[in-house]
């Protein structure tokens, strides 16, 4: 909502500070009147600000992943990583893998099949969605 | 990604609204709903950004090809 020069100051004098005196890494765009918000349905017409929107776009443009949340409460930057690197593993696969409930890279995924078909209890337990 | 002069006039930026602008009943009491939807493309826009401390012009069409993360939030200088 902010104009790129309020990012500037927001950028040097707060954010620079928490990141040991870098620059934000990537690009702080600037949505005044709120159209992109309202394009992507996260604009608050009745509050006029942006909500916490979040939205994944693969490498095609096409949307994979979004969250959006009222003001109060941060994201989970790690969970939105997973996703990624979850999205990047299974885009790699061209289908012959799925990426189960908790995965991270590392574990286990599942291959979609016939034979898998009530069959994923063998293959996948419960505990591996809480497992780091 | 272009580089812009600073002025007193706002940057430019705009809603591209192509294929993903749905026509819903809204649209006839003169209002325009936007689904969005995953698995579909996303809106394409451009805005002004700070970057590397440059003001420079943000397209979404320029990061075809690779993975974008877009974070919407209430404005700078909110605490969380």
């Amino acid at each position: 909502m902010d104009s790129v020069f309020v990012h500037k100051i927001w950028n040097d004098n707060e954010l620079s500070k928490m990141l040991g005196g870098k620059d934000v890494p990537f690009a702080m765009l600037s949505d005044q009147n709120g159209n992109i918000g309202r394009l992507y349905g996260v604009y608050d017409e009745e509050a006029g600000t942006e909500t916490r929107g979040r939205f994944i776009i693969d490498p095609d443009g096409v949307i994979q992943a979004f969250e959006v949340m009222t003001p109060p409460v941060g994201r989970n930057v790690k969970e939105t990583l997973r996703q990624i690197q979850a999205f990047q593993y299974v885009r790699e696969a061209k289908g012959a893998e799925v990426a189960p409930a908790g995965w991270r890279p590392g574990k286990n995924t599942l291959k979609p099949g016939p034979q898998l078909v009530g069959n994923v209890w063998k293959e996948w337990k419960v505990q591996e969605a809480f497992e780091e | 990604m272009k580089e812009f002069e600073a002025g007193c006039s706002r940057p430019k930026g705009q809603a591209k609204p192509a294929t993903t602008i749905v026509a819903t009943p809204e649209v006839e009491r003169g209002e325009q709903k936007t689904m969005i939807q995953v698995g579909k493309p996303a809106p394409q826009f451009s805005a002004p950004a700070f970057y590397q401390g440059k003001f420079v012009e943000m397209d979404l069409a320029d990061y075809k090809g690779k993975w974008v993360m877009l974070c919407f939030y209430p404005g700078d200088f909110t605490f969380v």
